[in-house]
């Protein structure tokens, strides 16, 4: 990693300067993290007072545990669910826009400022429009003959959380394909239409591709975001229920630890929720092009 | 564009439109609830259009908040909110750009090791090792203050990496110049770089106090006494605390209003906002 050809001769400086970083870094992410690595080692008996060293025993409770596995599946259908839903309308979205002249950036306007809203009010909205027994929707969806029920039902609560998940999402994902998509060279687009392709044809043989890097890129971000961010639309709404149904990984790791007060329990699963997100940041950070112009 | 559609470009604008109803709907919903009396929601389907109780339900929930259910006036909680908001954003803004500064600016032992020291804050979210980093502060007695609220959170990676991407596009002639003319690092810093970083700096300023302002769990964790409640955090309170069905009109004005401040923020700012998320994200 390169500095500057030139560089100042202090020789305490740089780490005066770096100091407040490193220790908030040290003290608020790498301790507490590496407690949870030896935490998961150990369990504590009933009354909370002495923990016995068990090795990697708590791991193998959790993979015989078939309410770990329920968690797994869930948060894999809904981070799959939101990314797809979230990035398809805004790949919709963004493509249409950019064919606008004079109405582009109003439409921008109104499709971007959903990012300011935090997950957990979002997931309050969708709750709000989708309530059983006044929500605008399941009024809706009644004249059809749905009979819709979060409260009771797995699937329907999975709908809800997805909805508000990728409804929130929608905004960052549309400017970045608006982003990738002013970067595509007119020319090769004209040049096309020259030779006589349809619209669809040019947006599959030369749009698409030419944003595949920027369509990988959000791909992973979207699934980080779907698997850690969402914990306050789920906590603020369905609260994992109903029977498990929504309990997604990082909502499981709160409730074991928090509610269930099972700390060994927890910790192994925090062990193994950072290393989902190492494999996820290394991908990010390896394979990505990062060399998109905006 | 490449011809002109007419019937092409009519389907574009009714996709557009259905596309700004679906992400504009659920907070008409909530601005419409907001405004209605009680009696609205005890039956039948939630109206859609605005009622004459507005006035009345925002006063209510501002002023005095629902002290049976425990949650205390918005307006309290909104000042926390931006409080911690604007720490989170100072801090992290004030430490990434210090710690930049001294890994490009300066050559010293184990510069590649602090490197990687704050780029790994990246790969450890808050959401994923909960339980340990509430005992931690926890320990060192942060619950229910601003400190422990914001300071465990503004640690960055991500603007330490823009700050340092920026300084490295900074002529090599800016600092010769300056070294010749006798400034020291600190003359440096603050004539030189600081003017030229503004952009920069206002950027992630939007895109940080969004962040700051959204915060859920860890306010929810740190913060047990009504002093310090967040808006975002008592609005899940107002709607599993108290009894069976939440007070609709009144949990949707507070939405509406834990909702504006940063959505303001993106309308006013939104080529500032366009310009921290994708670089920030490069």
């Amino acid at each position: 990693m390169q500095t500057k050809r030139m560089t100042f001769p202090s020789q305490w400086l740089p780490y005066a300067l770096l100091a407040p970083q490193v220790i908030i870094t040290l003290i608020f992410f790498i301790w507490p993290s590496a407690r949870a690595l030896w935490m998961s080692l150990l369990r504590e008996d009933a009354w909370g007072l002495r923990s016995t060293f068990v090795g990697l025993d708590n791991f193998r409770r959790l993979f015989d545990d078939p309410l770990y596995f329920n968690s797994l599946q869930v948060t894999g259908v809904f981070a799959v669910g939101t990314t797809l839903l979230s990035m398809g309308l805004a790949l919709m979205f963004a493509v249409m826009v950019n064919n606008m002249i004079r109405s582009r950036d109003a439409y921008s306007t109104f499709l971007v400022w959903p990012y300011a809203v935090a997950p957990a009010v979002a997931g309050v909205l969708w709750w709000f429009i989708f309530n059983p027994s006044i929500g605008i929707l399941p009024y809706v969806l009644d004249m059809v003959g749905y009979d819709w029920n979060h409260r009771s039902s797995g699937n329907d609560a999975m709908i809800l959380v997805i909805l508000a998940a990728a409804w929130k999402q929608i905004s960052y994902n549309f400017i970045f394909f608006l982003a990738g998509l002013q970067s595509v060279p007119q020319s090769l687009i004209e040049a096309a239409a020259i030779d006589g392709a349809s619209r669809a044809k040019r947006f599959w043989t030369i749009v698409f591709p030419l944003l595949s890097p920027i369509t990988f890129f959000l791909l992973v971000i979207n699934i980080i975001y779907a698997m850690f961010d969402t914990f306050g639309i789920i906590h603020a709404t369905t609260e994992g229920g109903p029977s498990q149904a929504t309990n997604i990984l990082v909502y499981k790791v709160y409730r074991d630890g928090f509610v269930g007060q099972n700390f060994g329990s927890s910790a192994a699963q925090s062990v193994i929720l950072m290393g989902i997100v190492i494999v996820l940041t290394v991908i990010q950070f390896r394979y990505i092009e990062r060399r998109v112009n905006y | 564009m490449v011809e002109n559609r007419p019937l092409g470009n009519l389907l574009s604008h009714i996709i557009l439109i259905f596309g700004v109803a679906l992400v504009v709907f659920p907070v008409w919903v909530a601005i419409v609830a907001s405004t209605h009396p009680p009696g609205t929601f005890v039956r039948g389907v939630m109206p859609l259009l605005p009622g004459p109780n507005g006035w009345e339900n925002y006063r209510t929930i501002l002023l005095e908040g629902r002290s049976r259910a425990g949650t205390p006036p918005v307006i309290g909680m909104m000042w926390n909110s931006f409080v911690m908001a604007m720490c989170i954003t100072l801090g992290k803004l004030a430490i990434s750009i210090i710690s930049a500064f001294a890994i490009v600016y300066f050559r010293f032992p184990f510069r590649i090791f602090f490197f990687w020291i704050i780029f790994v804050t990246l790969m450890l979210p808050v959401e994923v090792r909960i339980v340990p980093t509430f005992q931690v502060v926890a320990d060192l007695g942060m619950l229910n203050s601003f400190a422990g609220l914001s300071i465990p959170l503004i640690a960055s990676a991500t603007a330490t990496f823009l700050f340092r991407q920026f300084f490295m596009t900074i002529p090599e002639e800016m600092l010769e110049a300056a070294r010749v003319d006798g400034a020291g690092p600190f003359k440096f810093f603050k004539d030189i770089l600081l003017p030229l970083s503004i952009t920069n700096i206002a950027a992630l300023f939007v895109i940080m106090f969004i962040y700051g302002w959204n915060q859920y769990l860890w306010p929810l964790l740190i913060t047990t006494d009504p002093e310090y409640f967040t808006i975002v955090m008592g609005i899940q309170r107002m709607v599993t605390g108290g009894d069976s069905e939440p007070l609709w009109h009144l949990v949707m004005a507070t939405v509406v209003l834990a909702a504006l401040p940063p959505v303001l923020v993106i309308l006013f700012m939104q080529r500032l906002f366009v310009k921290g998320l994708t670089e920030t994200e490069k």
